[in-house]
């Protein structure tokens, strides 16, 4: 039966999957670290985080550069007209530490990423090799869930300093050529109206987007079945649930901080 | 006296659904360590799901498995771990990763598993790919091999770690015949060598015959007989009979599942 009781009941018991997903992969990579042994291979986390780190940063680097250009060259036309030009590197700095860095880095970390890991490891499910792994008594979550997930955990808050910066400088680019703004103005100003508890939420965000990234990507990858047809519909469901995952999240985050800090 | 012969494996009573839909509806059976048995049946009749229960990769509806004794659906996920590590699995498709080389794939579970050298590491690979014919592949990739010597591959990367029990599924299917003769020999020569124990899941009933201390048929998700192969070939069960004979002509046709 369809409507929205079940969407609701299915939704919840995605959710329970994944966290068991979190809960059984930290307890396989607490079983080795408890035998003296890495969790996971080492040469497999590094290839993670030079895939998910470095090879984003191009992407994440025009995008934001472009959007922040965008953004201070549209608010600065408006604010223009009532002569208040100079709150651009303000508005940008602001929009970006707490809100737009997290958000447009989780989203493109999401396409980019979660649908790299959710077809990969659908394709090994299909092929059987995740079962080879587990019929080996290997643990394929903490071989194969582990690093992923710990590698976009933690690297998407450094590509949020990545985007937050290439916003700032497209910003400060067009400021100085549409509204005469001086590039060390743009700094000074941009400085003095950021604040550290943006700054924390930002970056809190940006862990927390990172992990439910890594967690929906294998989590969706490992639950492939049907043969390739099968990793296709996985890798587009799996972005499409991290991102709204993410948006959601973020204004969960948004409307706590608010209630908390009335800000 | 001789003394009792140990069971290495024991299903009793085992049942599994899927989707309301029954594979297995109470499967019995004993392996006595160091047999070899084959277990025959019709495709898509729970043959395969048989080796994955015995692995607890599937839990059953109802029934217990046990492995030297061991409770294999009371297991929780780690210990599942150290059991799999003395048990090898032959896959159909060989399974191997396909972004790791020959190399690598069996060396995988030594590295993650054991604490040997890369020297001792490297030497057992060697061993293992000497004793399938391979060890020119070394370094190549899956993707670079036929698929007879990926189940080649497969089979020394099962028995890389000297398992306690070995599960081929359908090891000679699709191999020509010389090849299968080969896996043949060296299904019988391992399980003497090392002493493991072997269940064999196979269509081919020349293989069957080779291999086999122990036979099982699965019919409509039952162990239906299970003996020696003299017996089993001497069987006036109909439907063993028309499983071995491959006539067209008795109840196995009759009855198959659409």
């Amino acid at each position: 039966m369809f409507g929205p009781w079940s969407a609701i009941r299915t939704s919840l018991q995605h959710l329970s999957s994944v966290v068991w997903l979190l809960i059984d992969t930290i307890q396989e990579m607490g079983d080795r670290v408890v035998r003296g042994r890495m969790p996971f291979r080492l040469s497999i986390f590094f290839a993670q985080t030079d895939r998910t780190g470095v090879g984003s940063i191009g992407l994440v680097s025009l995008v934001s550069f472009f959007i922040g250009l965008t953004m201070a060259l549209l608010t600065g036309y408006q604010l223009q007209t009532f002569g208040q030009e100079q709150m651009v590197p303000g508005l940008v700095a602001i929009s970006f530490t707490r809100e737009l860095g997290p958000l447009m880095t989780g989203i493109m970390v999401a396409a980019r990423i979660g649908a790299a890991y959710t077809a990969e490891l659908g394709t090994m499910v299909v092929s059987e090799e995740v079962e080879a792994i587990e019929a080996m008594g290997i643990g394929p979550l903490r071989f194969l869930v582990g690093p992923r997930v710990l590698a976009v955990f933690l690297l998407l808050p450094c590509l949020v300093v990545v985007s937050n910066f290439t916003a700032m400088v497209g910003a400060a680019l067009i400021s100085r050529w549409a509204f005469d703004t001086s590039v060390h103005h743009f700094v000074h100003a941009a400085l003095e109206s950021m604040l550290i508890r943006d700054i924390i939420a930002g970056t809190v965000k940006s862990f927390l987007f990172g992990l439910i990234i890594g967690l929906v990507a294998c989590y969706k990858g490992l639950s492939v079945r049907g043969g390739a047809a099968g990793v296709g519909a996985a890798t587009t469901q799996s972005v499409v649930t991290a991102i709204t995952v993410v948006i959601a999240f973020d204004t969960l985050c948004n409307i706590v901080l608010v209630a908390l800090f009335n800000s | 006296m001789s003394e009792p012969q140990k069971n290495s494996v024991e299903l009793r009573d085992v049942h599994l659904s899927f989707d309301e839909k029954e594979i297995l509806g109470g499967v019995s059976l004993s392996v006595p360590s160091r047999s070899r048995l084959v277990v025959l049946g019709q495709s898509g009749g729970g043959k395969s799901t048989l080796l994955r229960l015995i692995l607890g990769l599937l839990k059953p509806s109802a029934g217990e498995i046990l492995f030297n004794g061991l409770k294999v659906n009371r297991m929780g996920r780690l210990r599942l771990n150290r059991m799999r590590q003395k048990i090898g699995m032959v896959y159909q498709y060989s399974a191997l990763i396909s972004s790791l080389s020959v190399r690598d794939n069996l060396a995988l579970p030594l590295e993650e598993l054991t604490s040997k050298s890369r020297s001792e590491i490297d030497q057992l690979v060697d061993e293992k790919l000497a004793l399938v014919g391979m060890s020119e592949v070394r370094d190549k990739m899956p993707a670079e091999l036929s698929g007879g010597m990926r189940k080649r591959i497969g089979l020394a990367r099962g028995i890389i770690m000297d398992p306690e029990l070995i599960l081929y599924d359908e090891p000679t299917a699709g191999l020509d015949p010389v090849i299968s003769a080969v896996i043949d020999e060296l299904i019988i020569s391992l399980s003497e060598k090392i002493g493991a124990t072997s269940i064999i899941v196979t269509h081919e009933m020349g293989s069957a015959f080779k291999v086999a201390t122990q036979m099982a048929m699965l019919y409509k998700g039952k162990i239906i007989a299970c003996d020696t192969p003299e017996n089993f070939k001497a069987s006036t069960d109909p439907v063993v009979a028309q499983f071995i004979a491959g006539d067209t002509q008795g109840p196995i046709l009759q009855s198959t599942p659409s």
